[in-house]
């Protein structure tokens, strides 16, 4: 006697709880504080709150301990939370050019206005494990400058710009606001502002691979490191009833800024274009990526042949958000048995065709 | 709402806040006016993954009230997890009724299935759908799709069906089979097997198709023509089993098969499991199977 599989609804449950004794780990071990993630995984969280699109220290911390260190899982419980916030308007542009700087470098100049900052940087350490960090950390307390208030650190392109040598920004246009693909549907061709969105939010790795090619000649463009930038900027509000404009605090951001080749047309000189990234948090490797992509998606723009895939707009913005790839991706765990039954039916259907068509031609040769 | 549970409150009835549900509407009522034509729509991020039916939850959450009777089937059956976990996102966030029983259910969400039972013009079926666009295996850009859907240019379509025919003297797709509805757009019905096809044409109940990854709605209003592709002297076959559900011997339902034991054992079971469980109470009974509730004679 067959009895038809029951109990999903206990096997859920009792799944979730043993997903949550899992999390918690052997319990002779403290637990992870939500704070202690903040400080001292800093980079996973700011990396949550970059694709997750939500800046907020305190809920990636406790999205990457309820995800048991799973960043996309911590990423997807960020975003399905930030869609049910309101949206109460729209902050003031930022000015990265009036950022605090903790780090600063150009590799397209070896001195410039402000100096080169390296900051806290994994570059140039010896990737060489640290033994005794497995016991426990306590260095040293890092050595410090005074803060020179006036310092002043103007953006390398705009210094390229000076001399024209580079493309200006466009102007900002009052009557075409930003588009907002958290709230209208993408539809292709994308303009400018939405490709930046969709890669801000991308996925750093798919980031990061699409960046790497264009550098193996699929969508080659030249790039260096005008900018790479990282501090804090204000965050400022304008409220229209009262007419005033106030600061909502501060964020932490990367930005790259790529000086890039173009040879000019029958209308244009020659001269450097940008590709830019930004980032929440110190995320340089998808701030450097997203430059090398925003440039490469810029191929029609400028003229230019296009022919890879980091080139390709629908292809680039439709596979780069991790929750959805990973969504698609997972689905395929869930039950199929319909349309797989479906099919046996018809490679049953089919091998029987095939044998009796094969032994129509070769009465003594059938298998 | 009593029935709201702890975590969820804070969010509005059936989840969505009601911008997002009158956003929602505006796309669904769209789709109504345009059968079969795929509506953009700004597809939220939902607490569940894309691909596991986020469309799907998206429409339903927009047009349930209160006083709804909500049936949730993956593969036809109630009791399978993905089924079970949407049903019980609804009870929590909007508190509504819930049911398996096909006929008192006014919103039937659906992956994979139609159910067996004819549906009446007071019920909505909700599909979820994993790729929205007919041609998108045919051609993978979304700015050529739509022009081809713009100007009603199927031939790619017609094509790639031609060819099975030429290959295997049949065609060779038997889910996600794509249909014409009303005289103009083809359209995806979802991975549901060719088997329920016949089922979409001019069915009483309005039919909503729900892609959250994709960002698309469409519709099949009531009463509408939807006609599967095929050729003339090759017409559309819906697939036919050989044998009757081994628990309730229905001959006219669509079958899953269960292997049994590892010598090759199977059997062929009713996929809509309402359907089955309704058919053994009125004591058919199949091959393998018992007498459900009132029990008459001990079957083999």
């Amino acid at each position: 006697m067959y009895v038809a599989v029951k109990g999903g609804e206990r096997a859920i449950a009792n799944a979730h709880r043993l997903l949550e004794h899992e999390r918690r780990g052997d319990r002779n071990v403290p637990e992870i504080g939500t704070e202690q993630i903040d400080q001292q995984l800093s980079l996973a969280v700011d990396r949550v709150m970059s694709e997750g699109s939500l800046y907020d220290r305190g809920l990636a911390a406790l999205a990457i301990k309820q995800a048991r260190g799973d960043l996309i899982e911590a990423i997807f419980l960020i975003r399905a939370y930030r869609t049910t916030l309101p949206r109460f308007g729209f902050s003031q542009p930022l000015d990265t050019g009036r950022m605090a700087i903790r780090r600063r470098i150009s590799s397209t100049y070896k001195d410039l206005p402000g100096g080169q900052v390296l900051g806290p940087t994994f570059d140039y350490t010896h990737r060489l494990l640290d033994f005794a960090l497995a016991a426990e950390g306590d260095p040293a307390a890092p050595v410090t400058a005074p803060v020179d208030t006036e310092a002043h650190f103007p953006r390398v392109t705009d210094l390229i710009a000076q001399d024209d040598l580079i493309e200006r920004n466009p102007p900002a246009d009052p009557a075409k606001p930003v588009g907002d693909l958290t709230r209208e549907p993408l539809a292709f061709p994308a303009d400018r502002d939405l490709r930046l969105q969709n890669l801000a939010r991308g996925d750093e790795g798919f980031l990061l691979a699409l960046g790497y090619s264009t550098q193996r000649g699929y969508g080659r463009n030249h790039p260096f490191v005008g900018e790479i930038r990282m501090g804090e900027v204000e965050v400022e509000f304008e409220i229209p009833e009262l007419g005033l404009t106030v600061s909502l605090g501060e964020v932490t951001l990367t930005e790259c800024q790529m000086v890039n080749q173009f040879k000019g047309s029958l209308t244009e000189p020659a001269k450097f274009t940008r590709g830019y990234g930004l980032s929440f948090g110190h995320c340089e490797r998808r701030a450097m990526s997203m430059s090398l992509v925003d440039r490469a998606l810029r191929a029609d723009e400028l003229g230019e042949e296009r022919k890879s895939p980091a080139q390709d707009e629908e292809f680039v913005l439709s596979h780069s958000d991790n929750i959805q790839a990973t969504g698609f991706v997972e689905h395929l765990k869930l039950p199929h048995y319909v349309d797989f039954q479906a099919e046996l039916a018809l490679l049953r259907q089919m091998r029987r065709e095939f044998t009796a068509r094969n032994s129509d031609h070769h009465p003594e040769a059938a298998e | 709402m009593s029935r709201t549970a702890e975590n969820y409150r804070g969010y509005n009835f059936a989840y969505l806040d009601e911008q997002t549900k009158r956003m929602i509407r505006r796309a669904i009522l769209k789709a109504i006016a345009i059968p079969g034509y795929q509506v953009p729509f700004a597809s939220r991020e939902m607490p569940m993954p894309y691909g596991w039916g986020t469309g799907g939850v998206q429409v339903t959450a927009a047009i349930l009230g209160p006083s709804d009777v909500l049936k949730v089937i993956d593969q036809g059956a109630d009791d399978t997890t993905n089924a079970v976990s949407i049903r019980q996102f609804f009870e929590k966030t909007a508190g509504v009724e819930t049911t398996t029983e096909t006929e008192k259910a006014t919103v039937i969400q659906t992956r994979h299935r139609i159910p067996e039972a004819k549906l009446q013009g007071h019920q909505v079926l909700v599909y979820q759908v994993p790729i929205p666009e007919p041609l998108r295996f045919l051609e993978p850009r979304e700015t050529e799709t739509r022009t081809l859907h713009a100007l009603a240019e199927y031939g790619l379509m017609h094509v790639r069906l031609y060819e099975d025919i030429a290959q295997h003297g049949h065609i060779a797709k038997t889910y996600d089979y794509p249909v014409l509805v009303a005289h103009r757009y083809v359209m995806a019905p979802s991975p549901i097997p060719k088997f329920d096809n016949p089922k979409m044409h001019e069915s009483a109940a309005l039919q909503l198709f729900g892609a959250g990854r994709e960002k698309r709605i469409y519709a099949i209003p009531p009463h509408t023509k939807v006609v599967s592709l095929d050729f003339e002297d090759h017409p559309f076959e819906a697939t036919k089993f050989e044998q009757p559900c081994a628990l309730c011997g229905a001959t006219d339902s669509y079958l899953d098969e269960v292997i049994t034991d590892d010598k090759g054992g199977r059997m062929f079971v009713c996929s809509d499991t309402h359907h089955c469980e309704s058919r053994r109470a009125e004591g058919h009974v199949g091959r393998l199977g018992t007498p459900a509730a009132p029990v008459t004679e001990a079957a083999e």
